[in-house]
């Protein structure tokens, strides 16, 4: 079974910033996972999407339930992460997600977090990285319905860009109905911090170790503990341009 | 052990360094004094090879190498250690990952083997000890929430532990309280007052001079040395101040 749908433009919004060409080649894509996580269970998942493609996911996690994603977008022309999640009364939803992208990659995340109940927590800490002349990506909705009273939502993206020629966008996306309601969001697109890589050579590192260390930084917050992932995370560091 | 002729040196297009001439021999300990805007931090950040300070004339043979040819990185590993006036703070890199690194990319770079975790700890420690400061502190991210004298401390911890032949210490004394400055001053003797070894201290004040008891000291005006003397010289300039003495 294929989803019916015609190939996306860079029109529609959620495709704005994807690669239609490379999409068009594995058109149409497999169907959505929709995972159910029930009230009160417990779900968590890393996904580690190394070889490009689409990995659409549906999430719907019930009442006092947890959800838990640490994702990890390196590999392919082309690699997209979408996660649509449905919170819930009193539901938690966490995601973690570093991208590094080098070369001519478009990697992109894209996440729609609806708070359909009240008193739910949900986090989004993503960090990007794009050297060569990459593409990365992370547009993040958050939706808060009109009865989602008590709604706690942060997000947090930080881009790194490692030449000039390589692009990060970033769009987080705020619709409240509601009105006791916390959401906060934050935004930063940057470069390596030129006196730190000048105090990490002037102790011996020279520039490839001491970008390794200062990128390793930059991406712990979004890796979290878990060392096979943080593995795959630093071997593509360590491949990069 | 060091030779500098004739330094000139830019940052941002503007001149900095005018023509300043020093040598500097193992077993020595030279004190460059001078007010705000010498050059004193340039000259330090020159030596240390920090990008966008320029060298446009002149030259610095360090060990019998051209030391303006080498990387920043290739400089620590052939032994020279720069205190910074204003230590960076890097977030997410604890300092004794940062630091058995850097100790073990030296090491490589002269062809020594690396260190294990449990030696490196070892030394680390003994260091730390030495300066008064503690473990936990050099295992927290690199200088990220120090006070300012606790980055010097930890710059001279760190001095310790890579031990160079030839330390640039750029205003390691400012941001020291009383007791600070007696620790760090018996830190900088313990580790660098050898017969192979020389240290640059960069200070404002006479102060730290107390406790590191300089060979000779120079006044640094507008980028060039203009009177060089024995420590005697360091008291003249606390009392007549650099106007009078440095004209």
């Amino acid at each position: 079974m294929t989803n019916a749908v015609a190939l996306p433009s860079q029109r529609q919004e959620d495709w704005r910033y994807a690669d239609i060409g490379a999409l068009a080649k594995i058109w149409p894509l497999a169907p959505r996972e929709n995972i159910i996580v029930p009230a009160g269970g417990n779900f968590t998942r890393t996904i580690v999407q190394e070889k490009g493609g689409v990995v659409q996911i549906d999430l719907s996690i019930g009442t006092g339930a947890t959800a838990m994603l640490h994702i990890l977008n390196i590999g392919g022309d082309y690699g997209r992460v979408e996660i649509n999640a449905n919170l819930h009364n009193g539901a938690d939803f966490t995601l973690d997600c570093a991208q590094i992208a080098d070369g001519e990659q478009t990697l992109e995340l894209i996440t729609h977090v609806t708070h359909a109940e009240g008193e739910a927590t949900s986090r989004q800490m993503v960090r990007n990285i794009a050297g060569g002349t990459a593409n990365v990506t992370y547009l993040g909705r958050v939706s808060v319905a009109r009865d989602a009273q008590g709604t706690n939502s942060a997000q947090n993206v930080k881009a790194m860009l490692l030449s000039p020629q390589a692009t990060a966008n970033a769009k987080p996306e705020l619709e409240i109905f509601a009105d006791d309601v916390q959401c906060a969001h934050g935004c930063a697109v940057g470069e390596l911090d030129s006196a730190a890589l000048f105090y990490l050579a002037s102790r011996g590192l020279g520039p490839v170790m001491a970008r390794q260390m200062l990128l390793q930084a930059f991406l712990a917050e979004a890796l979290g503990d878990d060392a096979a992932l943080i593995a795959a995370a630093h071997e593509k560091l360590g491949a990069l341009q | 052990m060091l030779k500098i002729e004739n330094l000139h040196a830019t940052v941002a297009e503007k001149p900095i360094l005018k023509g300043l001439s020093l040598t500097i021999k193992a077993g020595e300990i030279h004190a460059i004094m001078g007010p705000n805007g010498a050059g004193k931090s340039t000259l330090a950040y020159v030596l240390g090879g920090r990008p966008g300070y320029e060298v446009t004339e002149g030259s610095v043979t360090y060990a019998g190498q051209d030391l303006l040819a080498l990387e920043p990185h290739e400089r620590a590993a052939a032994g020279l250690f720069l205190g910074f006036q204003y230590p960076v703070e890097i977030p997410g890199v604890s300092g004794v990952q940062f630091l058995r690194e850097a100790l073990n990319a030296q090491r490589k770079a002269n062809a020594l083997p690396p260190l294990s975790g449990g030696d490196f700890l070892k030394l680390a420690r003994e260091k730390a000890a030495l300066l008064g400061m503690d473990m936990d502190m050099l295992k927290r991210p690199v200088n990220v929430g120090f006070s300012g004298g606790e980055k010097k401390r930890a710059e001279m911890v760190q001095m310790g532990i890579l031990n160079p032949s030839l330390a640039i210490l750029d205003e390691t004394d400012s941001g020291l309280d009383i007791d600070a400055l007696r620790i760090v001053g018996d830190g900088i003797n313990a580790i660098m007052r050898a017969p192979d070894k020389a240290v640059l201290l960069i200070t404002h004040y006479q102060r730290l001079l107390d406790y590191v008891r300089p060979d000779f000291v120079h006044v640094l005006a507008d980028g060039r040395i203009t009177r060089s003397g024995g420590p005697e010289l360091a008291l003249e300039l606390e009392r007549e101040g650099y106007v009078e003495v440095a004209a």
